[in-house]
């Protein structure tokens, strides 16, 4: 256990936290900014793990633009200051399947990594060692999602043009 | 003595002791803070001389003390919360500008290795492999600053003025991040230092004059762009659309005042100088002397540099000051249009074309093959621009189709038919040129009929 582990560990737990809050509090714009915290939490822990390129990437991408995209959604509808009490749910359902995902992707990782220890290759976290990857073994699914994007954006406008 | 000129590689960094990491952290910011309030009287007094007026003339040599008075003026001053802000979020906004503003300069090269206190360390605070990726989202983080302030504020002037905000700054930041990709292609790496070191002299001459290995000459398409984008970016004139005083008052620092505000202006200072310096380092050679001085031997050792550097910024901030003395304002759609359908686009063929040009520079084909891929690929472009569908040409309605297919409820129209009557000092010129005698004689037939 040294300061590393303690310090990833933290941060975890801020992650965690501010993800709880998101969903808990019952400002609107609160939320948004605590997912801005939740985010940038896992850019620290990706920061943490010597994955330089994804953490910032992770932060130019999750907090600089997706984030303040929700968050101008958000202002361009509705933006009250202070609590608004029709956002609460019923606990119930969505409680069950969180934790039911939760239980499940934890023992994915348990079962499939368990405590083995990995050696981190010589070079590692820079823009060669992540980009050679995506762009030769992963090309195609790097390139499906770019697909899945693309016509999200397509049905995006065509929605918002409406029936003509 | 051998000079130090040393081009720093990312191994000379992370070796310092902590008072020299210190030292260097207390010195960019008070370089930056130092080039805020120069740049605040640069920019007054340069204006001024394009308005032929003097400027800030009063406080200490030349107006030079102005902005330190003023920034003792606005400490001074009452800090209003307004009553229906929501409070944190009020107090953190500027916070959350200017920690970015500052921190985005932590990358900036100011020049070589030099001997500090007998340490030899880089004139830079510290680089990493994907430093310019840093700038980029420092940057981003620093829209929440504005989106948050204007929101926060609980009024509706500083929220119009955080929505544009957010949208331009977004979009512009895109096509930033483009202009710059460039920039990795050709020289191989996102670090700071090694972009300077990857501009530095080329092997070409011209008798006496060296060939320009400035990124700026290499790729201008890229260069232009930057600086394009970085005026949205940075939300300066003629892109100073979030605090169009004609349209919302002050944008989204409407309700700031004191400290606060104070805080927003300093971290929209420093983001000029941070956009200024990341296009020195990336397109103008970093801390490089230009040519002329770079005849002379030490002009890239020891401490000159951080001159040169600095000269780079301001010469690039006056530009910044000159196109604000020039153009007037855009319109919103106008400048949006530009962004999304100008300069991406431009900047995305642009890339294309590089890569490609970099793949044949690459390949071991010779002459001939490489000279029938250029004609082929220009073959093509041929063809494509003669099948393009060219633009339909709208209808031309008359104005009374114009009147008759305006929906219910439209705003009344003015006569269409109204007769201007002619401004009375062109009558008078018009008459003391023709008929010098009759001056003032009323003519009855196009003048308003009066008594």
């Amino acid at each position: 256990m040294t300061g590393l582990d303690l310090l990833l560990a933290g941060i975890g737990l801020v992650a965690v936290g501010a993800g709880w809050a998101v969903v808990a509090t019952n400002q609107v714009v609160r939320a948004g900014l605590w997912l801005v915290v939740c985010l940038g939490a896992l850019a620290a822990e990706y920061l943490l793990l010597t994955a330089e390129l994804v953490a910032w990437t992770q932060v130019l991408i999750y907090l600089g633009a997706v984030v303040v995209l929700l968050l101008f959604a958000v202002m361009l509808t509705r933006a009250p200051i202070g609590p608004s009490p029709d956002l609460d749910r019923k606990v119930g359902p969505a409680s069950v399947v969180g934790v039911g995902v939760g239980l499940s992707l934890g023992t994915l990782f348990a079962v499939a990594y368990g405590w083995t220890k990995y050696a981190l290759p010589a070079q590692h976290g820079n823009a060669e060692t992540v980009g050679g990857p995506i762009f030769t073994s992963w090309v195609l699914p790097f390139e499906v999602v770019s697909i899945l994007l693309l016509s999200a954006l397509v049905g995006a406008v065509v929605v918002s043009r409406g029936a003509k | 003595m051998k000079p130090l000129a040393q081009d720093p590689t990312l191994n000379d960094f992370g070796h310092d002791p902590w008072w020299i990491v210190l030292i260097k952290v207390v010195v960019v910011f008070a370089f930056l803070v130092v080039m805020t309030l120069f740049a605040i009287w640069y920019e007054r007094r340069v204006v001024a001389r394009m308005q032929v007026r003097p400027g800030p003339n009063r406080n200490g040599p030349f107006g030079l003390l102005q902005s330190l008075a003023d920034g003792l003026k606005l400490a001074f001053k009452e800090d209003i919360m307004p009553k229906l802000a929501d409070k944190a979020v009020f107090f953190i906004a500027p916070v959350i500008s200017t920690v970015c503003a500052f921190t985005a300069f932590s990358i900036m090269p100011f020049g070589p290795v030099v001997s500090l206190f007998g340490h030899k360390t880089p004139l830079q605070l510290t680089d990493i492999p994907v430093a310019v990726l840093l700038v980029l989202a420092c940057s981003g983080l620093g829209i929440y600053g504005v989106v948050l302030g204007g929101w926060a504020s609980g009024s509706t002037y500083p929220l119009l003025g955080g929505l544009r905000s957010s949208a331009q700054m977004i979009s512009y930041e895109v096509a930033m991040g483009l202009s710059i990709v460039a920039v990795f292609m050709t020289s191989g790496t996102m670090s700071t230092s090694g972009i300077v070191a990857a501009q530095a002299g080329s092997d070409t001459h011209w008798g006496p004059i060296t060939a320009p290995s400035w990124y700026a000459i290499l790729l201008l398409p890229s260069f232009v762009i930057y600086f394009v984008s970085a005026i949205g970016e940075t939300n300066r004139a003629p892109f100073d659309l979030p605090e169009a005083e004609s349209e919302l008052v002050g944008g989204f620092h409407t309700e700031y005042s004191s400290l606060k505000f104070a805080l927003f202006f300093l971290a929209e200072y420093i983001n000029m100088v941070t956009v200024s310096a990341l296009c020195t380092t990336l397109f103008l050679g970093g801390w490089r002397a230009p040519w002329p001085i770079s005849l002379w031997a030490g002009a890239n050792s020891g401490w000159w540099p951080m001159l040169w550097f600095t000269i780079k910024i301001l010469l690039l901030l006056f530009v910044f000051v000159w196109l604000r003395g020039t153009l007037p304002r855009l319109r919103y759609d106008q400048f949006m249009r530009f962004g999304w359908k100008v300069l991406i686009p431009a900047n995305l063929i642009w890339i294309v074309a590089l890569s490609g040009i970099k793949t044949l520079q690459k390949s071991d084909w010779d002459g001939t093959k490489r000279t029938m891929v250029v004609v082929g690929v220009v073959i093509l472009l041929l063809i494509v621009a003669l099948v393009w569908p060219s633009k339909k040409e709208p209808e031309k309605l008359t104005v009374a189709d114009q009147i008759a297919a305006r929906p219910d409820g439209s705003f009344p129209l003015p006569p269409l038919d109204l007769v201007v009557p002619v401004n009375p000092r062109a009558k008078r010129i018009t008459a003391s040129r023709e008929e010098p005698v009759t001056v003032g004689a009323p003519d009855d037939s196009t003048g308003p009929k009066e008594a």
